[in-house]
């Protein structure tokens, strides 16, 4: 166990090694790199895909997943562009569309929580089901003529600076989740249930309600998350964030998460989404197409994993051989 | 330890970002309006084109074009696009291009108003933004090169048909993307052609097969399903048209069900010969390319401000003058059937 | 939760013939659960749009489900072992790229040099997959999520360097005419379909191997313990879906004839589907090549329904995820309700 964690620690280490080394990168192959207008540009890129990052930690620190948040997300933007679109007003869509991204969640904790069902598939289906929702929605059509105000807080930053409005609402969610995860009582509560969850039971945690109230909030926030990719492609369509749910995931496990639940932590994660934002704000700049950045994507994904287990096995074979050296020097 | 170096960590690293980027805030603002790259003269005819998607042949041909231009104009020529027509996938391109300065963008939009923050973006950086193909909104580019009267194709299109099917019956029209200009327009006049000029057609429903193949085939396939007494289709989109066309062959309806729209001579070539396709209509794709580049070529050099009125003189296709809208047109479509189709070779 | 595995673990120390036996049921009850729905739809449909119940129109329901279900079986054997594999999608989309570029470029060869090619090549993309999973020990989701994404991304750099599209005017005839050529006037790719969903049924059912692939799924330690080559049989799970998913994509190229890097995109999903509402447990070690068959069918048809029925096709997407979630809670109720039936028919034994 102990090996584990030293483990672990290094692993955050070694991600803001390679985000320090990818930022030199960055400067040496594309003279446009290192500038203010990239930064916001290579920023508010990832932001959407951020922001859902962080309830995806706790959840897969707690021991399921949920792969409907892209889905909701698109919903969300959808029945914010249908009700614009029929006159109502910008905070009234946006508060619908949260509503709506509580209720998805809901029905995800619900079935998770109370029918006892697995949540990879339960979140497969309504990934499917929400997605298919949005496009009973909207159909074939689109909004897109929305107001420039609503549009500067996906396309806009803050006056003097070039951080973009998504990323201080991204920076403030930062702030609220490490204290959660990390100083709260809740934050350990996660971690045992991850590790095991009866005995978490056992020890007077109320497994369902906890576990109820991540997924109510992982719909939230990615209705949250549809908000602002409406406003900076200024497009509410059925199709948005088609995929992303996949980014979000491997970010998360990038940053050192474990798949199976409790081990990880957000400094991990924050690291990795800024590496993989660099990494896709590099290859652009080089006009390498986005498709090709995902193979990048799949194989940082792949060797995040296999490199420490890789690693994991050689120390078990040096270890084997030390004793094994070791008591032939004792006879 | 670690718990601090967990938990300090996060916001360590974001305020170290906020300071970059307060600082990098600084160095745009006082790096002056004009391109940096390029030659000194501030002349930067790096110009990309960025159709509604890469995997098309119309598009390659059209690109084929502008790398003839290019040639002829001693400039540079790059084409990039998403993979898939989808306006949200052409709005990080667009940005990408406005970092690298270019000298102008080519666009062929997906959707006139969800790329319209991006463009006027790069405008205000100095990029010239020509739009082709389809258009974008009209205060997000300064010209529109319009490859045939919008008019002209939405009604040459429902007379093309109508001519195959006795001006009788009922007719779909199976489309790309639901929110492309070009696309809305041509199906406005043909709704108004058909309302005025064939009372006994009736257009029972409008497919999107989003310019995707296998999308668009199987909407053929749903569409006969739907309307058994189905008498025609128009295709107004290279994608979709030959994916209707083998469609229908694979339920051995061609020649049965009449099919028509805009699509390219190799494409089509083997179902006009075997009778599925009667005839359709086309421009020429690579001309539409090398007026594009033209257009945004003399953008860049100053050589014309884009405004109605203006007269100028591209290469091998000869003189031109910008229209209402501030939008240059290439020429009339051409029709293609069984007669001419070995003509041509794109 | 609690008191199932409780459950669970005393049926285990009476046998591991009890947990069969409850598979088997819940198997059987699955089957004609789905039969009857199949049915139903057929009814209803049947009644509103009388068109419906043509030979004609169950051809066309049978034909669009036959590339699908020629992955699903693939991937049914990988979560049968308790694994998942989320490439299918991308490596159809390669091997049809691939091969239709073989026959374009060489359009007098053999075919089915061809089709051995695309084989080929799924075979080697699953084996890839195997040896990450069972060699490397990564999770099964991690794994097949990259190489989702590594797969694709080969797709668009081959296209890039090759050709953006592939048209039905540049290949052979002999090529397309895989996908509409009919044997005994069925199609021959329902024909395709349908041998090997039997063949691999009939492996996992009457052979050793495909007994063994089902107790590592249902326990994979225990099966590793008593000498089953747990290992082993993941990576063939993993390599056989890969070779499956090649001639997929081999059939694919010839269906749709214009084929470009992003063919077969999200295939993943329905295939799983098909699996799940086949009654496929997602944990492993329990579940059929019928049922999944059943799966498909039902799912092309409720598909085929709507089209004829005229409901917008919008409904559609939606009505995958209702079946998926209906799916998975019928699941579990019958499971809980049939255990706790044959466990209080023992106890008064």
């Amino acid at each position: 166990m102990k090996k584990v964690k030293s483990l672990l620690i290094s692993w955050e280490a070694l991600l803001a090694i390679l985000l320090l080394i990818s930022i030199v990168i960055g400067s040496v192959v594309s003279p446009y790199f290192l500038s203010g207008f990239n930064f916001n540009a290579l920023t508010s890129n990832i932001m959407e895909i951020a922001i859902m990052a962080l309830p995806m930690t706790l959840i897969i620190i707690a021991g399921e997943i949920d792969l409907s948040v892209a889905s909701v997300l698109g919903l969300a933007s959808v029945v914010l562009g249908l009700l614009w679109e029929n006159g109502h007003s910008m905070w009234l869509a946006i508060g619908v569309a949260l509503l709506v991204g509580l209720v998805a969640g809901c029905l995800n904790g619900l079935l998770v929580t109370k029918l006892a069902l697995p949540s990879l598939v339960i979140t497969i289906g309504t990934l499917a089901l929400y997605r298919g929702l949005a496009y009973v929605v909207l159909g074939d059509q689109a909004v897109s003529d929305f107001p420039t105000s609503f549009t500067n807080l996906g396309f806009g930053s803050i006056p003097g600076t070039e951080i973009p409005w998504s990323g201080l609402i991204f920076a403030i969610l930062v702030v609220i989740f490490v204290v959660v995860l990390h100083f709260s009582r809740l934050g350990r509560q996660l971690y045992a249930m991850g590790n095991n969850k009866e005995a978490a039971r056992f020890s007077g945690i109320n497994v369902g309600r906890v576990k109820l109230m991540l997924f109510m909030l992982s719909g939230v926030i990615a209705a949250l998350a549809g908000v602002i990719f409406t406003a900076r492609f200024s497009s509410a369509r059925p199709d948005n964030a088609l995929g992303f749910e996949l980014y979000v995931v491997t970010v998360v496990l990038l940053g050192g998460v474990n798949i199976f639940g409790g081990r990880g932590s957000l400094l991990g994660v924050v690291l990795a989404i800024f590496i993989v934002a660099i990494l896709q704000n590099v290859l652009s700049l080089v006009n390498i197409s986005g498709d090709i950045q995902s193979l990048a994507i799949g194989l940082l994904l792949i060797l995040s994993v296999l490199g420490p287990n890789i690693a994991q096995r050689i120390q078990v074979i040096i270890t084997r051989r030390r004793l094994a050296a070791g008591s032939s020097k004792q006879v | 330890m670690k718990k601090l170096f967990q938990t300090l960590g996060p916001g360590f690293l974001v305020c170290v970002l906020l300071v970059l980027a307060a600082c990098g805030g600084g160095s745009t603002t006082t790096g002056g309006s004009t391109p940096t790259s390029g030659t000194g003269t501030g002349s930067n005819l790096n110009i990309v084109f960025l159709p509604k998607q890469v995997n098309n042949p119309y598009f390659d041909t059209a690109a084929s074009g502008g790398k003839e231009a290019a040639t002829a104009l001693s400039g540079k020529f790059q084409q990039v696009g998403p993979s898939s027509a989808n306006a949200a996938a052409q709005v990080p391109f667009i940005t990408t291009l406005t970092e690298q300065h270019v000298g102008a963008i080519v666009i062929s939009g997906d959707d006139p108003n969800a790329v319209a923050p991006a463009l006027k973006q790069a405008m205000a950086q100095g990029v010239k933004v020509v739009s082709y193909d389809a258009d974008v909104a009209p205060d997000a580019r300064n010209v529109f090169v319009n490859q045939a009267n919008s008019e002209q194709i939405g009604r040459s299109e429902v007379d093309l048909l109508a001519q195959q099917i006795n001006s009788t019956g009922q007719i779909a029209i199976l489309s790309a993307a639901s929110t492309a200009a070009n696309q809305n327009t041509w199906i406005g006049f043909m709704k108004d052609e058909l309302a005025a000029k064939y009372p006994n057609m009736q257009l029972v429903k409008i497919a999107y097969g989003n310019d995707d193949d296998t999308t668009s085939f199987n909407d053929t396939l749903a569409l006969l399903q739907q309307f058994p007494n189905l008498k025609g289709i128009i295709s107004p989109t290279t994608v979709g048209i030959a994916a209707a066309a083998r469609a229908l062959e694979s339920v051995h309806k061609g020649g049965q069900v009449a099919l028509t729209g805009l699509g390219t001579p190799n494409q089509l070539r083997q179902y006009v010969k075997d009778g599925t396709i009667k005839g359709f209509e086309l421009w020429n794709p690579a001309n539409l390319g090398y007026l594009a580049y033209y257009v945004a070529a003399l953008l860049v050099e100053g050589k014309i401000k884009g405004n109605v009125g203006e007269t100028f003189t591209a290469g091998k296709l000869g003189s031109y003058t910008i229209g209402a809208g501030n939008v240059v047109l290439l020429g009339p479509p051409t029709v293609f059937n069984a007669a001419n189709i070995d003509q041509f070779n794109f | 939760m609690t008191t199932t595995s409780q459950e669970v673990e005393r049926t285990k120390q009476r046998g591991q013939v009890s947990q069969a036996r409850l598979f088997r049921l819940v198997n059987r009850v699955r089957e004609l659960g789905l039969l009857i729905v199949l049915l139903l739809i057929i009814l209803i449909v049947g009644i509103q749009a009388p068109r419906f119940l043509s030979i004609d129109n169950f051809e066309q329901i049978l034909l669009s489900v036959a590339i699908l279900a020629i992955v699903a079986v693939g991937e049914t054997l990988v979560v049968l072992t308790r694994n998942v594999d989320l490439s299918v999608g991308s490596m159809v989309g390669i091997t049809a790229f691939v091969t239709a570029y073989f026959f374009k470029q060489l359009p007098n060869i053999n075919l089915l040099l061809g089709i051995l090619l695309g084989c080929a090549l799924g075979l080697v993309l699953g084996m890839i997959n195997g040896l990450i999973v069972s060699l490397g020990r990564v999770p099964a989701i991690v794994a097949t999520l990259g190489t989702l994404y590594v797969y694709r991304g080969l797709v668009f750099i081959i296209a890039a360097n090759t050709t953006s599209q592939v048209n039905a005017s540049d290949v052979p005839a002999g090529y397309l005419a895989l996908a509409t050529t009919q044997i005994f006037g069925i199609p021959a790719l329902i024909l395709i379909a349908a041998v090997i969903a039997v063949i691999v049924g009939y492996f996992l059912h009457a052979s050793h191997t495909g007994r063994q692939l089902y107790a590592v799924g249902s326990n994979p330690e225990a099966a590793n313990m008593i000498g089953i080559r747990r290992d082993w049989l993941v990576f063939a799970a993993f390599a056989a879906s890969g070779l499956l998913c090649g001639l997929a994509g081999v059939l694919w190229g010839a269906r749709f004839a214009t084929v470009d890097a992003t063919a077969a995109t999200g295939l993943e999903l329905q295939v799983i589907a098909a699996v799940v509402v086949g009654g496929v447990n997602i944990f492993g070690g329990s579940g059929t090549i019928l049922g999944v068959l059943l799966g498909a069918i039902v799912l092309g048809t409720l598909q085929n329904g709507l089209n004829i029925l005229n409901i917008s096709q919008f409904w559609l997407q939606a009505m995958y995820g209702a079946a998926i979630i209906v799916a998975v809670v019928l699941d579990a109720f019958i499971t809980r309700w049939l255990q706790r039936t044959i466990l209080s028919r023992r106890k008064k034994v």
